[in-house]
């Protein structure tokens, strides 16, 4: 199958997500409201799952090197980070603790309830 | 234009890739090596960040496509969403919430300064969407993919354990707790376990993205 197709509709979806972010000035991504988009365009059959779904598997699969040079940016930043430690590595610790706890025990809770 | 970053990038993750593949531990994550080895070689060389970056942007640039993408799995998974729609949905909000406050009050209870409150908020959710929500609230992008990353790593070498540690038997309640804790990387994990809670925890992470960027910039503007 063509693969321009599904490039064309998941770029397509990023160009009207930025687009829409930028012209009613929102907070939220461009990226992620394309991605809100595409949901209800297959949701409501506007764009067919097999049209777009080799072409989003390759961009998912191969995210992870796409953080490396974002990251990288952190060279930019060592001077802050070693001054700013204590405060960036226990509200990382802590954070993910609590998060993954309170998460938990909350859906648990729902789920005990329930027949 | 300078091939010079883009090169460098797909080298190094490509050995580290490798070496993940053949070691599968959360010490051997290809993206922090490849992150620390990056810099390193550039701070060894002296190469300025931005003769790096004049090629390497090109793969940052992608990330908006592949979280456009990120809807594909979401739809497949709506029979999931459908099934437990009330433990996503108060998990995302339950957890989704306390992972943006905790991390900012912790960092200012510390003394953190602002732009690292900032960068640090979106930390639990997956990369591509927290950088784009740090870029737009005045974080520092590359701090919070460093921060995210981190986080990721957490989960992806203690999630089961620590919710075992806790009695958290519940499968849907293990993968929420997991996908909204630690998005991608803790995923990683928990699949690997058990296959219903690692779909659950895809599921979950993905929503927490969209919940967070839709929630976390009014937040701030409230908490600062």
């Amino acid at each position: 199958m063509n693969p321009y197709r599904g490039l064309a509709i998941i770029f397509g979806f990023y160009a009207l997500g930025e687009f829409t972010s930028f012209a009613l000035n929102l907070t939220i991504p461009g990226s992620v409201l394309g991605m809100l988009f595409l949901l209800g365009a297959l949701l409501t059959g506007a764009v067919k799952l097999d049209w777009v779904e080799d072409e989003a598997e390759l961009f998912i699969r191969n995210m992870s090197v796409m953080f490396v040079p974002p990251g990288v940016g952190i060279v930019s930043y060592i001077g802050l980070i070693k001054s700013q430690l204590l405060p960036i590595s226990v509200s990382l610790l802590l954070s993910f603790l609590i998060t993954l706890l309170v998460t938990a025990k909350t859906v648990e809770l729902l789920r005990r309830n329930e027949p | 234009m300078n091939p010079l970053g883009i090169t460098l990038t797909l080298v190094v993750f490509y050995l580290f890739s490798e070496l993940h593949s053949r070691r599968r531990a959360f010490y051997t994550n290809p993206v922090l090596l490849s992150i620390i080895t990056i810099a390193v070689i550039l701070k060894w060389f002296g190469i300025p960040y931005g003769s790096y970056m004049e090629s390497a942007a090109i793969l940052k640039f992608l990330l908006g496509p592949a979280v456009v993408s990120l809807a594909v799995p979401v739809y497949k998974g709506r029979e999931t969403i459908r099934a437990y729609s009330k433990e996503i949905a108060l998990g995302i909000a339950v957890g989704g919430t306390v992972a943006i406050l905790s991390a900012f009050y912790i960092a200012e209870l510390l003394g953190g300064s602002e732009e690292v409150l900032l960068s640090i908020a979106p930390k639990s959710v997956t990369t591509a969407i927290a950088i784009g929500i740090s870029d737009k609230i005045g974080g520092i992008p590359s701090l919070t993919a460093v921060l995210v990353i981190t986080t990721g790593l957490l989960g992806n070498a203690f999630a089961p354990e620590l919710l075992n540690l806790f009695r958290v038997r519940d499968r849907i309640a293990r993968g929420l707790a997991t996908g909204v804790s630690s998005h991608g990387l803790g995923t990683a994990r928990i699949i690997l376990e058990d296959e219903l809670a690692g779909a659950v925890s895809g599921l979950a992470m993905a929503l927490n993205g969209v919940f967070t960027a839709l929630l976390l910039p009014h937040l701030i503007e409230i908490l600062k």
